[in-house]
């Protein structure tokens, strides 16, 4: 997801509802609606550090932004004021260990790992990280967990409904019946 | 829908509406008499269950326990902790306990084990145990079989009698059959036929097979700390609850925080009273009180009930309400396996080994428990809490670790005694209040040194049992002095001595003719740590006598 991609899915707001949770998954567009594109773009940077694109789907193209954006919105409203301060101190040491970059985002990766290594006892970094986690493996309907990435990852489905055999070694029995 | 006036004294209030509440409620009801019941929580529905891990927890930040969104909310009521009553109690959550219509029995994982015949005896059986209240029941498995039974068919259980060679005597085979075994079930199987141990199909309290108009399990994974949307796990929500509401004699009245059991000037209980949804006082009043608010809100509400006839807080004549009380006791092991469990597919458990129940002099201390495997963690939760020792907490290490493990991993989890001491207790805090400006409540509790060796014992058992299962993989669960329990148990302890206990053999309290206590503040000893069954059969019980009692006039 590049920036004009981010840019371009803009417009659409969200209505306001009742309960956080309800807002939070609610069926709308995607679009950013606490985090400026700019911002957008250095959270979905750490984030794409914490759980980084591979062979396989990373926070990227989970589009853990747009879950950490809702959230902001919605369940997790007053974690905005962290957000503001911890992206001005993301800012900060980026300039105080790498003077000649302007932003987070331009870091090379091993800058952008460097950098983390360096703040990852923070308290920003740890509620980036849970962010990280829940826009990967939460409900689609939040926001991140696009195309259920982060479900597929780890081989856990949503079904609701099963039967037997569930496993391999179950099934190996049924097999020898 | 029932609703019975405040001022005219019904038959009896029952104060929670959990696994021992609620077969209360059912069995006092359907015997013709008039009930209230009084829940602090809300009425939940079948159909509010959701598979969403985000609701699961109200806070996700540190402290992780007891943060659910169907437990006690920690904002509003906060624990006061500290280990010795020499040490200053510090705000923490200590205890967790369902807070909604059917308790506890809505979220937990549904394991339904009978308590053994040497539970009951075991003070006589092992011998006494100094400094500690190491003592035996009132009463015998042979006086509860008949009530493990009627638990049994009343709520739906599933099971196989005669599979557990060291399972007590049974009058009657489970109404329902076993779930269909899982991976880590045969996994568990295949290690403990190596070992020479004995694994069985887990008793749980879930319909494999339809059941009296309830459905059956659809195996979707969402058993612990969720409720079912089904309504197959036997909560008291889904069974026995209805039925004592169809009865027309029974109200469960929600939204209800009691904060007082009121006296009258004979020094009987005439009512309770409690603050309403509004956070209005009302007082409700009755003939007959049974407290049934789990073995930590039970002795924090008696001795919130001071009066001039009990300066020291009701039915605590001896000074021993609140103490004795014991925490969970476990310990366990991980392991990870080389081909994919799904664990995170139907119910939690479905093995369970007894092979070390009975407490062994040989070993050198006191415990005893018993093992069963799962993996116990939504995605979430394992990437946040359970992935393996050592892995990266970002970055491509550790995305590799959820991608390699969350579908491999189990964990071998048993369940232990716990020796009940005078010095564990539940107390009101002198400064912390909750929300409602009532006294917290203080924990105080620090393990018997052999609970520990106990945890030790079973952690070396569950590394054995992994590697006798083949894992390629293992950790063990340090021991570490419990600090926090879902479990809650003992701290009204019931015996036939007035100086040494609580309530009687039929949960009357010693100092108050129409008081009853029915929940894990009856408990002797602990068990093996898996409750709500023994929690449910006193229940049966104890509705039984006090039926009769109230027929005869004895409760008059």
């Amino acid at each position: 997801m590049s920036s004009a991609w981010l840019t371009l899915h803009w417009p659409a707001i969200l209505a306001a509802r009742d309960h956080a949770h309800e807002a939070a998954k609610a069926d709308a567009p995607v679009a950013l609606q606490f985090l400026s594109p700019e911002q957008g773009i250095e959270i979905e940077a750490v984030a794409a550090q914490i759980i980084p694109s591979d062979e396989t789907p990373g926070a990227r193209e989970a589009g853990v932004v747009y879950f950490i954006d809702r959230a902001l919105v919605t369940f997790d409203r007053d974690k905005q004021p962290a957000y503001i301060q911890g992206l001005k101190d993301l800012a900060n040491k980026t300039k105080s260990l790498f003077p000649q970059a302007d932003k987070f985002s331009s870091l090379s990766r091993a800058q952008q790992m460097q950098l983390l290594e360096a703040i990852e006892q923070t308290e920003f970094f740890e509620l980036l990280r849970l962010h990280t986690i829940m826009g990967f493996l939460a409900l689609p309907e939040y926001g991140g967990n696009h195309g259920e990435v982060g479900w597929k990852l780890i081989g856990f489905e949503n079904k609701g409904v099963y039967s037997p055999p569930f496993g391999y070694y179950d099934a190996e029995i049924e097999k020898g019946k | 829908m029932t609703r019975f006036e405040t001022a005219t004294p019904v038959d009896f209030v029952v104060i929670g509406a959990g696994a021992a509440g609620g077969v209360v409620a059912k069995e006092l009801s359907t015997a013709g008499f008039q009930v209230v019941v009084l829940e602090q929580g809300p009425y939940l529905r079948a159909e509010e269950f959701e598979h969403d891990e985000l609701k699961k927890k109200r806070i996700w930040s540190p402290p992780y326990i007891g943060q659910d969104v169907l437990t006690n909310d920690h904002s509003l009521q906060p624990n006061t902790f500290r280990k010795t009553a020499k040490d200053k109690a510090v705000v923490a959550p200590a205890v967790q306990y369902g807070r909604c219509v059917g308790g506890g029995s809505v979220h937990f994982t549904a394991n339904y084990w009978r308590f053994h015949e040497i539970d009951f005896v075991e003070r006589s059986r092992f011998g006494p145990i100094e400094g500690t209240g190491f003592a035996d029941w009132p009463i015998t498995y042979a006086d509860l079989e008949p009530y493990y039974t009627k638990a049994e068919s009343d709520l739906g259980i599933s099971g196989l009698a005669g599979a557990n060679p060291f399972d007590p005597p049974r009058s009657r085979p489970y109404p329902l059959p076993p779930l269909p075994v899982k991976s880590s079930g045969v996994l568990m199987d295949k290690g403990a036929q190596k070992l020479g141990w004995h694994s069985f199909p887990a008793p749980l309290a879930i319909l494999s097979q339809p059941y009296r108009g309830r459905n059956v399990c659809h195996h979707c994974g969402y058993c612990i700390f969720f409720g079912c949307e089904w309504g197959a796990k036997s909560s008291t929500l889904a069974s026995v609850i209805p039925m004592a509401e169809e009865t027309g004699r029974c109200e469960v009245r929600t939204g209800c925080y009691v904060r007082k059991i009121s006296t009258d000037k004979a020094g009987r209980v005439d009512g309770a009273i409690y603050f309403d949804s509004q956070r209005h006082e009302q007082f409700q009043k009755a003939k007959a009180v049974v407290l049934c608010a789990n073995g930590a809100e039970t002795p924090r509400l008696l001795l919130l009930s001071k009066s001039n006839l009990f300066p020291d807080g009701l039915a605590n004549s001896n000074g021993l309400v609140g103490k004795y009380l014991m925490f969970d006791c476990d310990s366990g092991a991980n392991g990870i396996f080389e081909h994919p469990l799904n664990e995170y597919k139907s119910v939690v458990v479905t093995r369970v080994i007894h092979d070390f129940y009975d407490s062994d002099p040989k070993r050198g201390f006191y415990g005893g428990g018993g093992m069963d495997a799962r993996l116990e963690a939504y995605p979430i939760e394992y990437a946040l809490f359970s992935t393996p020792p050592g892995t990266p907490k970002w970055g491509a290490g550790f995305k590799r670790s959820l991608q390699e493990n969350y579908n491999r991993q189990l964990m071998i989890l048993t369940h232990l005694t716990t020796l009940a001491l005078e010095s564990n207790t539940i107390t009101l805090d002198p400064e912390v209040k909750d929300a409602w400006g009532l006294p917290a409540m203080r924990v105080t509790y620090k393990n018997h040194p052999d609970d520990l060796k106990n945890m030790a014992f079973f952690s070396d058992r569950a590394l054995e049992l992994l590697d006798a299962a083949g894992a390629q993989k293992k950790w063990a669960i340090e021991p570490q002095e419990t600090t926090a329990s879902v479990h809650l148990m003992g701290t009204c302890r019931m015996g036939n001595d007035p100086k040494a206990s609580v309530v009687d053999k039929y949960h009357r309290a010693h100092d108050v003719p129409n008081l009853f206590i029915v929940d894990g503040s009856s408990f002797v000893t602990s068990g093996r740590n898996q409750p709500t069954c023994t929690i449910q059969a006193l229940a049966y019980r104890a509705s039984d006598y006090i039926g009769r009692m109230a027929k005869s006039g004895t409760i008059g």
